[in-house]
């Protein structure tokens, strides 16, 4: 029997942060996206049992503050590429700058330097991914989506989707099917 | 997913020298930190993968037409087995028909790349191709829906 699933990679993320940091019995606050405030200091065996602990799930603490830096510009933009209401009014380097008390242009030299790409096309990689997600779903419309997306027009989201994959979101569609099919059979 | 100061590991399998030679030394002018292998063919390149011992490559190029074991035979083998589900798999062709491309993504490929004549061309390619392969593995973005056709 197969069985579909989804997830929030968020929620996912915390509640084994949460599990593993009881376990140590290390306390803790968890803080925005990707941070968070021990109380007291921790040994040095039982931080590197955390390490390894937290590995085992992909989850990787970081100690070298650019590499801080990036994961907290990544983390801002995922936050608002995937929730509607959270997209700022403002221009996306504003925000940007404001949320991470840097200057823009200091901002993009450091990701673009370790990310071997820019702010801009990071944003519209995750949108695509996201739309990606949304797609599979099937619960909402191509419509439906590049207005999730904040996208201006259907068309506009096609394109994108067009540049980032190489496929128009119907072929898209077929392969991800048709893959299942195969899989299936076999 | 892989730290960004990671060198990224890439395999090529082509049986033509020059094909070869030209993808080397695209790679080398990458900016990014990166170890490559080259395999003269699909066995010797399966051979190797299927040593448990190695460090598993972040992507590997697969020359379509290979006499002996061909590209897309490597391709399902490796799609067949969950050892490899976060290898990129880049497909190298001379065909550009969307049929071609749509079966080879339906077989597991993930970059669909339709050779260029020329060397600079080549180079920005490669290039693109594994920039966007970065993004996946350094920002936890699904392998199993990564597709790429250039």
């Amino acid at each position: 029997m197969k069985l579909n699933y989804n997830y929030d990679g968020n929620i996912a993320c915390r509640t084994i942060l949460q599990d593993q940091l009881e376990k140590l019995n290390i306390s803790y606050q968890l803080l925005d996206l990707g941070q968070i405030e021990i109380s007291d200091d921790i040994a040095d065996d039982s931080f590197e049992e955390l390490q390894t602990s937290l590995n085992r799930f992909a989850i990787h603490i970081i100690d070298n503050p650019k590499a801080q830096l990036i994961q907290r510009i990544k983390d801002a933009i995922i936050e608002i590429v995937y929730d509607k209401d959270k997209f700022p009014n403002t221009t996306i380097s504003q925000y940007l700058s404001d949320k991470l008390n840097y200057r823009y242009g200091y901002i993009t030299n450091v990701f673009s330097e370790y990310t071997y790409t820019s702010i801009e096309n990071f944003i519209i990689i995750q949108k695509i991914e996201r739309a990606k997600k949304l797609i599979i779903e099937e619960k909402l419309s191509l419509t439906e989506i590049s207005y999730e997306l904040n996208y201006s027009s259907v068309a506009y989201l096609s394109t994108q989707f067009k540049k980032v994959t190489g496929l128009t979101p119907s072929m898209f569609k077929r392969v991800i099917d048709r893959r299942r099919k195969l899989s299936n059979t076999e | 997913m892989i730290a960004h100061q990671d060198p990224m590991h890439i395999l090529l399998a082509d049986d033509d020298e020059d094909d070869r030679a030209f993808f080397s030394e695209a790679i080398t002018e990458l900016k990014m930190d990166n170890k490559l292998t080259l395999f003269e063919d699909g066995k010797g390149l399966m051979d190797y993968l299927l040593n448990p011992d190695i460090k598993l490559p972040h992507i590997l190029f697969l020359d379509l037409n290979m006499p002996g074991k061909t590209g897309l035979d490597c391709l399902k083998e490796i799609r067949a087995n969950s050892r490899f589900k976060d290898v990129s798999v880049a497909i190298y062709s001379t065909s550009s028909s969307e049929k071609d491309i749509e079966d080879t993504f339906i077989e597991g490929a993930n970059i669909y790349i339709k050779k260029p004549n020329d060397f600079s061309m080549l180079k920005k390619v490669i290039k693109e191709v594994i920039n966007m392969n970065w993004q996946f593995h350094t920002s936890g973005l699904n392998i199993e829906t990564f597709f790429f056709s250039i």
